[in-house]
């Protein structure tokens, strides 16, 4: 694969213009995830009303892979099931360790497919995960201080 | 402090008899023949998708000559044994190539004594080695000054010895073309009377700038200050003269002037090295141990716990020795060839923005950049690495180790070509080709 076949269109769009993006209230965890090799930042919050997401915001700092892929969960977790935000961060991690040899499920994970090709470039799959992986973490984090 | 040695740090063993290395040079230097120095890299040979590979990373790690990776190979293979405590042929032979190490180190960087050269595994755990041990003399109070363009591995120490100490750290600001701002500094008077320490890099790893070491360190001696000097940067392409620069202490690493990794070097005056207490403890750096206590060895062996890193040792004996053979003013003067080249390219180009000296003064072989496309969006360093790096090019993108700085600067990381002996100007040509091409790429899928 071709490096220039991995930014996709639809990496680019999100990259150009970041959904969700910026922090907002309210919230009931917020985490900072860093990745210290190439310095990208997110700080990402959580709402939960029930079982549902109901909002997810962050401010963020990094490359397209990393400001896209952020960009993409939230557009997929926002107003579903937490199972369903989680069960999404397994199978988009899953991908992403799969090196390019899992094909993912279009109907769920659909911008997400972009970053198939991501898997084939280890140096950047840590890239495509920090947004997921705050995600997860500050679900978690939610969970707790409501329990 | 006390910087004399004084008598319970008697020297009980003399290697001022081990002669350094047995390459004998040339009364006339040998013409610099860059195609000549690369067929002595093996790995410049190797293709990334069936183009040449460009490796302009070697302020990261350096590439290695034959003769250094067989150096290593053949201690190895033909006198490998423990050194100082193996007491038979080969414990012998691997001893004497271990300081004759030190000896030809010694004379590289032109120290007064052989003693004066502690083998750390690397600069970080000189470093360290020195905020370690320099940290017993500091009252709460007492003041560190670093610089804001250092490595992390120049500002994390220092941070955590004023957390143990109560120690404030405080720093050099740098000017909007990188340099350190010493007038800035004189104003707000950083250095003072409290001041116990100062921590510089003599060249910056991210801005390439070279540092006024000298100036820097009669200044700090003149608040009675130690001086420290991270010169990870500037023992591979400069010729440094320990006995000239003015600091106390000087660390540096073996894999970034075509050494092995695994091994730095911790230069220091012997007096001070002689008073300051022992670092990491176990075998080698004892002399006597009983249960009640012990005694330790004189420098540089108290600072060397443990096995050290013998082969690593030879190996960089023999970088040492490579390095002198071509001529270190011959380095410096192909670096700066090449840097300037690189600057002109650079600034040929219109979205690239260099961090730091954009002229040849004073001025060491990495360049810093950031990258915008046509429309004034930035293109991500990781972006544009990933992009060279399919074209065969390895540069580093990121915050190179240095946060700090690049906050300083209001960028959140940047892409870093950096050059050596082996880099040529075809090989810039080709980094600058293809920038052009990445900012073309992001431009037009926006």
């Amino acid at each position: 694969m071709k490096v220039e076949e991995l930014y996709q269109e639809i990496i680019l769009d999100h990259y150009r213009s970041k959904h969700h993006s910026g922090l907002r209230e309210p919230y009931q965890a917020e985490v900072q995830h860093v990745n210290p090799t190439c310095g990208d930042e997110v700080r990402l919050r959580v709402h939960l009303a029930g079982d549902t997401v109901s909002d997810v915001s962050y401010e963020s700092v990094g490359c397209s892979i990393s400001q896209a892929s952020t960009s993409v969960m939230a557009d997929l977790v926002i107003g579903h099931d937490v199972a369903h935000g989680l069960g999404l961060y397994e199978e988009f991690l899953t991908m992403m360790q799969g090196k390019g040899q899992i094909e993912p499920n279009e109907e769920r994970l659909e911008d997400g497919i972009a970053f198939a090709g991501v898997a084939k470039f280890p140096a950047r799959v840590k890239c495509a995960l920090i947004g997921w992986s705050a995600f997860r973490d500050a679900i978690i984090q939610a969970q707790s201080a409501i329990s | 402090m006390s910087l004399d040695g004084g008598p319970e740090y008697p020297v009980t063993t003399d290697f001022s008899d081990v002669a350094p290395g047995s390459l004998a040079l040339a009364e006339e230097p040998i013409a610099f023949d860059v195609d000549a120095i690369r067929a002595d890299f093996p790995i410049l040979e190797r293709t990334v998708g069936g183009t040449p590979l460009i490796y302009l990373d070697s302020a990261n790690s350096s590439q290695k000559p034959r003769v250094v990776v067989e150096a290593v190979e053949d201690h190895y293979l033909n006198h490998n044994a423990n050194v100082a405590r193996a007491m038979h042929m080969l414990g012998a032979e691997a001893t004497e190539a271990f300081e004759g190490a030190r000896a030809q180190l010694a004379q590289f960087i032109g120290a007064h004594r052989t003693e004066e050269v502690v083998f750390t595994k690397n600069a970080s755990e000189a470093l360290n080695l020195c905020a370690y041990t320099l940290g017993g003399y500091l009252q709460p109070g007492d003041e560190i000054v670093i610089s804001v363009m250092e490595h992390h591995s120049n500002i994390v120490p220092w941070q955590l010895l004023a957390q143990r100490t109560g120690a404030v750290l405080r720093w050099f600001d740098v000017t909007a073309d990188g340099r350190l701002d010493l007038d800035k500094a004189a104003a707000e008077g950083l250095l003072n009377e409290r001041t116990k320490i100062v921590s510089v890099a003599y060249v910056s790893n991210v801005l390439g700038t070279i540092n006024p070491i000298s100036h820097i360190a009669a200044l700090g001696h003149s608040v009675g200050a130690t001086v420290v000097v991270d010169a990870s940067q500037a023992v591979p392409q400069l010729a440094v003269n320990m006995a000239d620069l003015g600091a106390d202490l000087v660390a540096f690493t073996g894999h970034k002037m075509v050494g092995p990794t695994g091994i730095g070097v911790l230069w220091g005056r012997y007096d001070l090295l002689a008073a300051l207490p022992p670092f990491l403890a176990g075998g080698e750096m004892i002399e006597v141990v009983t249960m009640a206590g012990s005694t330790y060895a004189p420098p540089p062996h108290r600072f060397e716990a443990g096995t050290p890193p013998i082969a690593q040792a030879v190996g960089l004996s023999a970088a040492a020795q490579y390095l002198s053979a071509i001529g270190m003013n011959q380095i410096t003067a192909h670096e700066r060839e090449i840097t300037g080249y690189a600057l002109e390219g650079l600034q040929s180009l219109p979205g690239v923005t260099v961090l730091g000296p954009n002229e040849l003064v004073d001025r060491g072989g990495a360049v810093s950049f950031t990258l915008t496309a046509a429309d004034q969006q930035p293109i991500h360093p990781h972006d544009v690495s990933h992009l060279l790096d399919s074209r065969g090019i390895a540069v580093r993108a990121g915050h190179h180790c240095a946060r700090p700085l690049h906050e300083r600067f209001g960028v959140q990381s940047s892409t870093r070509a950096s050059f050596y002996l082996y880099t040529t100007r075809a090989e810039i040509d080709a980094l600058i080709e293809s920038l052009d091409y990445t900012i073309a790429f992001f431009g037009r899928l926006r």
